[in-house]
């Protein structure tokens, strides 16, 4: 299981229930379930996917997030995950909202644009930059609204969302950010990932 | 009908008050069994048939000879495993294949009842149905199944008996019959109506059975079953067994010809009545409005795993009429999975060897089971 899932995996107590919006092939679901006794849901948009989690034994229901969530109640679960896809909706203001309303609280992860590795390519190649976590071309990647861990801290401030803990994960290593070594970490961690609450 | 004495029969002591008003008993139900039942009696799956369909799920039909409806899912080492589970299927009433229906004789004039039949639902069938359960001595079924009707029963059954079954899983169908399945249903009521040899239903023995009718009935509700894109791939504007059109009204095209054959062989397994009778029972059936217009309180009381399916090309029992199910499981935080298969093989895809659909099926049994 990749590092990052790791690191949600211990953002979240045992027994709660909680929503994998974007779940994939249900990789993080599975250890929350077998190892946190987590009553967990998925949300997934591609077919492939479902059928894979299906095969799993995963509860869960094709769907689009920018869609489908809203047929949750507010705060029906504890903890609602939605990993590196923000940055690929449409409007993912309105999703984040969408999270924050069905989950108590929200476990968001970003790639990071602020990593000193774009900046670098940007900067000396002065082509879009081509990293792990951002491997695709500019004419072919799904994300649309691309942020630094510096944009997504403001963005929370100032919409009042509360935020309990900031990670930056630079592969093995994940570290707390806080007000201090903010750009340090906005230049050093190539994703960031937030347990927020409104 | 030929149907062979030895079919298994229930016969059901208990009254049964029917939607209607009229109360029922010591009436029939056909029912036929797949795989065995387990000593903890932990393994059971009750699967409900579709309009046309009839106790026989797997196996061969000993009535058509031809293989049961639902061959393709159900059977040893099949979707629905009966090396692993033991099925059980049962005619609804209403029917013709053994269970209490409009064929069966008026004990006070020995007639055949009818249009004096009772006009039966969906919450009647099921709630018939119910009694297979005390008959096999089953506390608490493993699965409730069924596609299309069978789907509605399915929502049906877990409504009146919410802690009875462990897993649901509701197959391209609906909530609530929508004003175009009602529509097509009509036509089909109509064509049979409106064949002289009907009667008002007084046709008396099937050998007089308004044929006709019930096959122009088929053959509409057959359409609706396909998808446009399925129909245009297997038929086109194909001819039949001519080198150019013949300027008449003979089968041309081997859709018309195919058509009829699906009408003709259909005529000889069904009997009119039972096709006026199960197609209302169908357009009756409004879950939600049993619980004053909100859906999601129907399942208020069942802490039962949903698994709902709904194929891309079924334009009966479309994905969003399914999703809706899926939306009021979700309001209540009812634990549902869902899945739309991709198929082009329209409403009857849950028929067919659609295997992204089978594994599905059987995937979720199957890690259902082992959670047990």
């Amino acid at each position: 299981m990749k590092n990052e899932f790791k690191v949600i995996a211990d953002l979240i107590e045992k027994d709660k229930k909680v929503l994998d919006v974007g779940c994939a092939d249900g990789v993080l679901m599975k250890f929350l379930k077998d190892n946190k006794n987590t009553n967990i849901r998925g949300l997934e948009i591609s077919k492939e996917k479902v059928q894979e989690c299906i095969a799993k034994g995963l509860t869960v229901i094709e769907g689009n997030a920018e869609k489908d969530l809203k047929q949750f109640p507010d705060k029906s679960f504890d903890y609602v995950i939605l990993s590196q896809t923000l940055q690929a909706f449409l409007n993912p203001e309105l999703v984040l909202n969408e999270l924050l309303r069905v989950g108590k609280k929200a476990i968001i992860t970003i790639p990071n644009f602020g990593y000193w590795k774009v900046r670098i390519h940007l900067l000396l190649k002065g082509t879009m930059p081509i990293t792990k976590t951002l491997p695709d071309e500019w004419y072919n990647t799904p994300n649309l609204h691309m942020c630094t861990i510096k944009d997504f801290v403001h963005y929370v401030k100032s919409r009042n969302i509360k935020i309990f803990k900031s990670i930056a994960l630079n592969k093995l290593n994940a570290s707390l950010i806080n007000e201090r070594n903010l750009e340090i970490k906005n230049l050093s961690a190539d994703l960031g990932i937030f347990l927020i609450e409104k | 009908m030929n149907i062979e004495t030895n079919l298994k029969t229930l016969i059901v002591k208990n009254p049964l008050k029917l939607d209607c008003g009229k109360t029922i008993k010591d009436f029939p139900i056909a029912y036929e069994t797949y795989g065995s039942l387990n000593s903890q009696k932990d393994n059971a799956i009750l699967v409900f048939h579709a309009l046309t369909g009839d106790q026989y799920v797997s196996g061969t039909n000993p009535v058509t000879k031809k293989d049961g409806w639902w061959s393709y899912a159900v059977g040893p080492g099949k979707a629905i495993d009966t090396n692993k589970y033991f099925v059980i299927c049962s005619n609804v009433i209403g029917g013709c294949m053994g269970s209490y229906g409009p064929s069966d004789l008026d004990s006070e004039n020995g007639n055949i009842q009818g249009t004096n039949f009772p006009v039966i639902t969906i919450n009647d069938m099921v709630n018939a149905q119910y009694n297979l359960l005390d008959h096999f001595g089953i506390d608490k079924l493993f699965s409730v199944a069924g596609g299309s009707m069978g789907g509605m029963q399915v929502l049906q059954f877990i409504s009146n008996f919410p802690d009875k079954s462990k897993t649901v899983i509701p197959i391209a169908t609906t909530s609530s019959h929508s004003a175009q399945n009602i529509a097509f249903n009509e036509l089909g009521r109509q064509a049979i109506m409106a064949d002289s040899n009907w009667k008002e239903g007084d046709y008396g023995s099937n050998n007089s059975n308004p044929g006709k009718g019930l096959a122009v009935a088929r053959m509409a509700a057959h359409i609706t079953y396909l998808s446009k894109k399925g129909l245009q791939e297997k038929f086109g504007r194909k001819l039949q067994e001519r080198e150019d059109l013949k300027f008449g009204f003979d089968a041309d095209f081997q859709i018309e010809s195919y058509l009829r054959y699906q009408g003709s062989v259909f005529v000889d397994r069904f009997d009119a009545n039972s096709y006026l009778y199960i197609t209302r029972a169908m357009d009756y059936f409004d879950l939600a409005k049993q619980f004053n217009g909100v859906l999601s309180d129907a399942f208020k009381l069942t802490k039962a795993k949903f698994f709902i399916i709904s194929f891309t090309s079924d334009w009966l029992y479309p994905t969003q009429e399914n999703k809706d199910i899926v939306i009021a499981l979700n309001s209540i935080g009812a634990d549902v999975g869902f899945v739309e298969i991709e198929s082009d093989k329209g409403h009857d895809s849950f028929l067919l060897d659609v295997p992204d659909f089978l594994n599905a099926l059987k995937n979720f049994l199957d890690k259902s089971y082992e959670e047990n």
